[in-house]
């Protein structure tokens, strides 16, 4: 099977959305032809679909979100990027009091197919306003559908199911993944919300990981299976709505589970995570539930320091071992 | 006035009736512990939703704020649903889930009220951006209040809205007070309206408590957004008859100033006008106020003897 990048995956999907409904379109900072995204994902789209359609704008984000209601609840499917995660704090009110709450609220008679797309995640070096992870606040959001996918096959069908779906979702992605490549088909597919994907199947250890962590997780998988631990790797890809079953049923299997998430530990991915286990599958652990993630700190800059505070691969191996 | 149909003018008086009998139905029924939560009247300010509206068509679109149950009348809302949702009644508009602050009707355009000041106005912005992009010929009117010409939401939705040239009307609602808080003492100007020059668009400030001035300005503001010129800002000058809620006695507004605005009453003013032009009698009036009382207790009536929502209908409705 041919292999594209995430970024490509993704552009894919915006195009291929564009072409088949007129109603989507895309808004955002620096997204049309003088730039193609700060992430460079949505270039070349304003060449083939124009400026109306693929729409730069001022530097605001409320705006962005508000814009992007306002045009979902009146017949069109609007894909607002926000160019780092980091700063949809600027647009919290539209995306948790509005996006989120505008079906509800009014008893069902407006559908808000708005998808928010932002890159998350740090090591890259920029510190505290552009590496957080924040996927964490969105699950908080009821309303709200939270997508984190972590390979370009999944990136690209979640996007699609996201344009299509009559919900506002918030699409995660992660700025170290975009240059990775991945098998995606030629032909059109979709991946559904809901639904975890098993990225290694495993008899001996679970490890839940989200975004980048799915990569780290399955490369400290490759080193303990010569140790003689054999690791499952579950990726929920959507963490709402999150596909618990796919969880407990591995879990069941292994008897062990580690959760990783770049997020901050306290009340975070890994904190739900690990609570709906001790819910719903504690009889069948063998080892209490271990979680990794960032310590409470904002990112710092330097690169140690920065690097510290990451979950690595080396960090994961440890973390597994001690289920045993 | 002479110009418009004696038909539109009773249509507009009556509306602006059906606002404040509505209204101080209301206040009456929160004083007898039946309208749960809290209200904010719109009693007093009647000319501007009415006169904004009137010259809109039904598909147009409007935005609506916490104070915002004449917007919805004014835009053609039923009074029976409106009043059963103010009451948390199942056959609201919103089946009980927004109340007094989130009452909206997608048939008529009346995207909903939000109750986070300033949060209407991106909201108004996309409905506008939908528009341009799907080549209708409608527009949006954005309704807010002075208070929140003060949020980020006001300068980055005005100024979107007019680089991208969208069909928007920004109609700031000024009644002097954001709550508790007189205008005086949180900027330095006068006019909200002098704002848009900030943003390359007209701005217009006009006597919000009369209903045809501001009709007017609206007419011109809707023509200049049909043909694809952009928003512009009308700031209607006007004053609430009650406190900021239904529990605030607005000590803070000195009585000599009350005084004033009660006697600038829009709906006084305006019968006063529809009398001396002979456009109504003595008699037509009274047999429209006795029609609009009938109305409004019917609604009451009505959202009485609806029932309150099953409790677990609030797990529905979350997603779509």
């Amino acid at each position: 099977m041919r292999k594209i990048t995430y970024r490509e995956a993704l552009r894919e999907a915006l195009r291929e959305e564009m072409r088949r409904d007129s109603t989507v379109f895309l808004l955002g900072e620096d997204i049309g032809k003088y730039w193609g995204g700060a992430f460079k994902v949505t270039e070349g789209l304003a060449e083939e679909f124009g400026e109306e359609r693929v729409r730069d704008t001022p530097i605001s984000e409320s705006t962005i979100i508000g814009a992007g209601v306002g045009a979902a609840i009146t017949g069109m499917r609007p894909v607002a990027e926000i160019m780092f995660g980091d700063l949809t704090a600027l647009a919290m009110d539209q995306i948790a009091n509005q996006a989120a709450k505008i079906r509800y609220m009014f008893g069902g008679q407006a559908k808000c197919p708005l998808v928010i797309r932002t890159p998350f995640g740090a090591g890259v070096n920029i510190a505290s306003h552009h590496s957080q992870s924040l996927e964490a606040w969105f699950m908080h959001v009821p309303g709200l559908y939270v997508a984190v996918p972590s390979t370009p096959y999944d990136a690209k069908g979640l996007l699609k199911s996201a344009i299509r779906g009559n919900n506002p979702v918030m699409f995660c992605e992660h700025k170290l993944l975009y240059p990775i490549e991945g098998e995606v088909p030629e032909e059109e597919y979709t991946v559904p919300f809901g639904l975890a994907d098993v990225k290694r199947e495993g008899e001996d250890v679970t490890i839940v990981a989200t975004l980048y962590m799915v990569h780290k997780a399955l490369s400290a998988a490759e080193i303990l299976q010569k140790e003689g631990i054999s690791v499952e790797v579950v990726d929920p890809r959507t963490l709402t709505p999150l596909d618990k079953q796919t969880i407990i049923d591995s879990v069941k299997k292994t008897g062990r589970i580690v959760i990783v998430s770049e997020d901050c530990k306290t009340a975070g991915v890994s904190a739900e995570i690990a609570a709906i286990i001790a819910e719903e599958a504690i009889d069948y652990l063998d080892a209490p539930i271990k979680r990794l993630a960032e310590p409470d700190t904002p990112i710092p800059f330097s690169p140690p320091m920065e690097q510290y505070v990451i979950p690595d691969e080396k960090a994961i191996i440890k973390t597994v071992k001690e289920v045993f | 006035m002479q110009q418009l149909p004696r038909e539109m003018l009773v249509g507009m008086y009556r509306k602006m009736l059906e606002i404040r009998f509505f209204e101080e139905k209301v206040f009456d029924l929160y004083g007898q512990n039946l309208v749960p939560g809290t209200i904010h009247l719109y009693a007093g300010e009647e000319a501007i939703a009415v006169g904004v509206c009137t010259a809109l068509q039904r598909d147009d679109y409007i935005t609506s704020t916490h104070r915002g149950h004449g917007h919805c009348i004014a835009k053609g809302a039923d009074l029976k649903r409106t009043m059963a949702e103010i009451l948390g009644k199942e056959t609201g508009y919103c089946k009980g889930k927004g109340g007094s602050m989130h009452i909206a009707d997608f048939s008529i355009g009346m995207l909903g009220a939000t109750a986070v000041v300033g949060a209407g106005i991106p909201i108004a912005v996309g409905a506008g951006l939908s528009i341009k992009l799907r080549k209708t010929r409608q527009v949006v009117a954005c309704f807010f209040g002075e208070g929140a010409s003060n949020q980020g939401t006001f300068h980055e939705g005005i100024n979107m809205a007019s680089v991208w040239r969208l069909p928007v009307i920004f109609v700031c609602e000024n009644n002097l007070y954001a709550m508790g808080t007189r205008q005086s003492r949180i900027m330095n100007i006068e006019n909200i309206a002098d704002r848009a020059v900030a943003y390359g668009i007209p701005g217009i400030a006009v006597d919000g408590n009369d209903v045809l001035a501001v009709y007017e300005a609206t007419v011109k503001a809707v023509e200049r957004a049909r043909k694809g010129e952009g928003p512009t800002l009308i700031e209607c000058k006007t004053y609430r008859h009650k406190g900021h809620s239904r529990v605030d006695p607005a000590r803070y507004r000195p009585k000599e100033e009350v005084e004033e605005w009660l006697a600038k009453d829009p709906i006084k003013r305006f019968r006063e006008k529809l009398l001396q032009t002979k456009t109504l009698t003595e008699a037509e009036i009274q047999r429209i106020e006795n029609e609009v009382a009938a109305e409004i207790e019917e609604a009451v009536k009505f959202a009485m003897e609806s029932p309150y929502p099953e409790p677990e209908e609030a797990l529905e409705d979350v997603y779509a």
